[in-house]
């Protein structure tokens, strides 16, 4: 599916300048420990705002659930309806989600718990992306 | 004049605050609603400043009281279904030069000022307090029931109204571009719609209780059925269809299980109230709606969605703080009028209300039992946004009316309406109100 491109802002830079390397980082404030994601400008669980730094993270999850888009509001992606969108949670923190459109898995036959690995597809303007495919296990 | 937003200290966001220092000491009285549109047309007298106009001019009406009367002015100053005036269109100099205007040349066409208002509104001669709740009319409302019973105002008008503009809904902007910045493309890169987050809560309590989308009928045709009882929606205005089993099971998804009547339909709207303390509302013209408790909760998702568990945590967590504030129980409430625009997440507000004694993953269930108006458990009399489009409004309307006993063709009679809660939006987070036909 063609995304959208990217144009990285400075708070996701790294996460995006990893991304063309093949690498998923994740924002992890170092003072309480915890990966946030989405990214933001201060630690949520610190109150002085944390200390945050960005950490590589194993790129293997699960999908925790999912659904179906039939009526999507980005244009580039409507071509592509109906599709799965599904979260991920991550192995390294499962508290921590990413979004999937879960490349070759067919629509609505999506194996919710089943194990996956990132992978890195080119968006409209070949910033790479980080996406999910099932694995065995 | 500069209005101020409401600071957070107006909002009970925390357990364990005991009963509203204010409980049964501020009421509501009038109640006043602005024709409904599906879009604007662009005509002066039907823009969003103007139904806002007509709507507090009605609550003033209803509740018999002097515009010279009126104190205070609480306005959600965000207007937008979704519909925004997009950058470097003309401005539609016809309908601004129709009205006072502010600095701001689309204040009372994609927004709302207390100024612009006020400009516009010369009645309001003694108006000293204004303030912003924004968001909803939930959030307005807890700041204006605090704002009296604390004595900023004695006399008070609050309104939340909407605008709708030709488009489909959401698809300008970033999403017809080909590019995103970095930091919204992480959460918007993969085009969920609005209800998909939604969607995946549901599907997510349909997996671990067994449970299934068609399930959610009887209380879509419920919802539809009150809001065809609802003279001032938009469902009753001007498509009076009933939404049985077959049509809503029927219907296209947008983000399966989210399907099209189970998001609420972008509207032109304005309703407006007037508020008091219960003193002076003895003299006014409609019977007084004692409010007991405001409630609020600020929870946001760990990550990207909230998942089952933090949704039944903190609906959970609002039921006690809704009930602890009001001092009564779940067995006091002779009705709910929880949020429902997304349908598909009522049953997580009922649930942890425990409206009649339900637990979670049961309402599903009670959705198959008699639910009406006319009989013991009454589920969202208003109808809701499923019954009468989107405002988020139609559910605090109905436990005014109810309480006042003028709801009409809606007004329940398998219960005696002594007590009511309306609020939300989302289960995670939202504000919400206790009413109650008497003040103790
Ligand atoms: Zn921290």
């Amino acid at each position: 599916m063609a995304k959208q491109g990217v144009e990285p802002d400075e708070l996701t830079q790294p996460f995006w300048d990893a991304a063309n390397e093949q690498r998923l980082v994740i924002q992890n404030c170092v003072d309480c420990d915890r990966l946030q994601h989405p990214p933001s400008a201060t630690c949520r669980d610190c109150d002085d705002g944390g200390n945050l730094e960005w950490k590589q993270v194993s790129g293997r999850g699960r999908i925790y659930n999912y659904g179906v888009v039939h009526d999507c509001p980005v244009r580039l992606l409507q071509e592509d309806q109906p599709f799965n969108l599904a979260v991920i949670m991550l192995d390294d923190d499962p508290g921590v989600q990413m979004y999937s459109h879960l490349p070759g898995v067919p629509v609505d036959d999506v194996p919710v718990g089943a194990a996956v690995e990132v992978m890195f597809e080119p968006s409209a303007n070949g910033q790479l992306v980080p996406e999910w495919r099932v694995i065995d296990g | 004049m500069t209005t101020p937003t409401a600071p957070d200290a107006m909002y009970r966001n925390d357990e364990g605050l005991g009963i509203w220092e204010h409980r049964g000491k501020v009421a509501a009285v009038g109640v006043g609603h602005a024709p409904t549109a599906r879009r604007w047309d662009g005509r002066p007298e039907t823009c969003v400043g103007a139904i806002t106009i007509d709507a507090l001019r009605k609550a003033i009406a209803d509740a018999g009281v002097a515009p010279d009367q009126i104190d205070g002015l609480v306005v959600v100053p965000v207007t937008t279904t979704g519909a925004f005036w997009e950058a470097g269109k003309s401005l539609p100099m016809d309908v601004i030069q129709s009205f006072n205007q502010t600095d701001d040349p689309l204040d009372g066409i994609a927004k709302l000022s207390a100024e612009w208002l006020l400009a516009n509104m010369p009645e309001l001669t003694n108006v000293q307090f204004t303030m912003y709740g924004p968001g909803c009319m939930s959030n307005a409302l807890n700041v204006t029931a605090q704002a009296v019973g604390d004595g900023l105002t004695h006399t008070c008008l609050v309104v939340k109204s909407w605008h709708n503009f030709e488009g489909r809904y959401y698809q300008g902007g970033a999403n017809a571009g080909n590019a995103l910045p970095g930091t919204p493309a992480i959460t918007q890169l993969w085009g969920g719609p609005a209800s998909y987050s939604t969607a995946l809560q549901f599907a997510e309590y349909c997996r671990k209780y067994g449970k299934h989308h068609d399930m959610m009928a009887p209380f879509m045709e419920n919802s539809r059925r009150n809001g065809l009882r609802f003279p001032e929606g938009y469902w009753a205005q001007h498509r009076p269809e009933e939404l049985g089993p077959e049509d809503y099971l029927a219907s296209r998804w947008i983000a399966k299980p989210a399907n099209l009547f189970d998001n609420d339909i972008p509207i032109m709207m304005s309703g407006a109230y007037l508020f008091s303390t219960a003193e002076r509302a003895q003299d006014m013209q409609q019977k007084p709606v004692y409010i007991l408790n405001h409630a609020s909760s600020n929870t946001r998702p760990r990550s990207l969605v909230p998942t089952l568990d933090e949704v039944e945590a903190d609906t959970a967590r609002t039921g006690r703080k809704i009930y602890e504030g009001a001092g009564i129980t779940a067995e006091d409430l002779s009705f709910e009028n929880m949020y429902d625009g997304f349908s598909l997440f009522h049953q997580f507000h009922l649930e942890g209300l425990g409206y009649r004694g339900i637990k979670f993953g049961e309402a599903l269930d009670f959705y198959q039992t008699d639910i009406s108006i006319d009989g013991p458990n009454p589920v969202s009399p208003s109808g809701g946004n499923v019954g009468s489009g989107r405002s988020r409004v139609w559910m605090h309307t109905d436990c005014i009316q109810q309480l006042q006993g003028r709801a009409g063709a809606r007004q329940v009679t398998g219960v005696k309406p002594e007590v009511g809660v309306s609020g939300g939006p989302m289960p995670l987070g939202g504000n919400y109100t206790v009413w109650s036909a008497s003040p103790d």
